[in-house]
């Protein structure tokens, strides 16, 4: 089976893969907006972690330690047979940083999911990605019921810089989210810009 | 190698429980020389001559499956670490253990802090709106 799918000596395609963060609080809509656009469901991988939050990295010993596994799921969209473009959400808590230290290490850019209802989920998020001049795009997750605010305002609630965009969307559709990542990538594309004319000047 | 020996079957101890069972795979390495903190979509690929992986005795069967899976595609560690339900410190590991004995080969993604070039991202773009 393992065999089956194309005949041996044929070297495989070796894609560039990029990837973007999805990040964002407990339910806001993480797992769903990875799903709405992902090739194929979102899979899931895990690491194992001490009670400090630290990923384990000397398991001599591990028996004494309190160990704890963080989930995070991602999914896949393939672009080109040579270009791959993956979707992490990343677990909301800031015990959970050294995480998004290593995800974000070389990522695209991100996307911070808001809930109007619980804004204050997504500070730590912000904060993060702002001190680490990782382009994010906010994405205001428009639940059923949950009142409507113009985006002026939460971005004031948010504290927002005025360069970071912020999207009204639904993570349950695919257009909408599709929307979100190009944002992403175009806001990704406009910082380099400017970087690249900072240091040129 | 007898049950109560002292080699592989310390790693299955019954007091270490689950969580240490991954680890066994690994005999409790979580770095490994070849290795440096493989990237999650850090892209494995089987080398065309890993003919027979099995027949190596140094390799465990979770070796001999990373040298299968990636064979006719290749696989990232995030998707190696789900596909075969191993933490991804675990398959860091392993993937380590494979190239170091050039079973596989791994196609670093783009340096952090080097943002890929204007035309991918633009190519990004253009896929994204095309889906
Ligand atoms: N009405 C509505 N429901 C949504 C939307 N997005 C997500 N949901 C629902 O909200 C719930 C939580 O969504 P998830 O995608 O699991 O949220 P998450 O951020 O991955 O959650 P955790 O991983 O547990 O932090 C699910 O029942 C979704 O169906 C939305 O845009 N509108
Ligand atoms: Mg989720």
């Amino acid at each position: 089976m393992i065999f089956g799918r194309s005949e041996r000596g044929k070297p495989p395609v070796e894609p560039v893969t990029l990837k973007i963060l999805v990040a964002g609080g407990f339910g806001v809509g993480k797992t769903t907006l990875v799903g709405a656009v992902s090739e194929i469901r979102p899979l899931r991988t895990e690491e194992l972690l001490t009670e400090a939050g630290r990923p384990v990295d000397d398991v001599s010993g591990v028996e004494a330690k309190n160990t704890t596994t963080v989930a995070m799921d991602f999914g896949r969209i393939t672009l080109r047979e040579d270009l791959v473009l993956y979707l992490f959400g990343t677990p909301g808590q800031e015990r959970f940083w050294f995480m998004w230290d290593e995800l974000s290490e070389g990522a695209l850019g991100a996307v911070v999911l808001a809930d109007t209802r619980r804004l204050e989920d997504c500070f730590a998020a912000i904060d993060y990605f702002e001190r680490r001049a990782i382009p994010f795009l906010v994405g205001v997750n428009r639940f059923d019921g949950a009142a409507r605010y113009p985006a002026d305002d939460v971005r004031r609630a948010l504290d927002l810089d005025d360069h970071v965009p912020l999207l009204m969307c639904d993570a349950r559709d695919r257009e909408s989210v599709k929307e979100v990542l190009v944002g992403v990538v175009q806001h990704a594309m406009a910082q380099a810009a400017q970087r690249r004319q900072t240091v040129g000047t | 190698m007898s049950a109560d020996g002292q080699g592989r079957s310390h790693w299955f101890d019954d007091e270490a429980g689950p969580v240490v069972r991954p680890y066994a795979m690994t005999r409790g390495r979580t770095t490994s020389a070849a290795q440096h903190r493989l990237d999650l979509i850090a892209v494995v690929v089987t080398e065309p001559h890993a003919d027979d992986p099995e027949a190596d005795p140094t390799l465990s069967p979770e070796h001999v499956d990373i040298v299968e899976l990636c064979r006719d595609t290749s696989q990232t560690v995030a998707e190696l670490s789900a596909e075969l339900d191993l933490p991804i410190g675990v398959v860091r590991v392993l993937v380590g253990d494979l190239v170091e004995s050039e079973f596989v080969h791994v196609n670093r993604p783009v340096p952090p802090a080097e943002l890929p070039d204007e035309s991918i991202l633009r190519d990004v773009i253009n896929g994204l709106r095309a889906l």
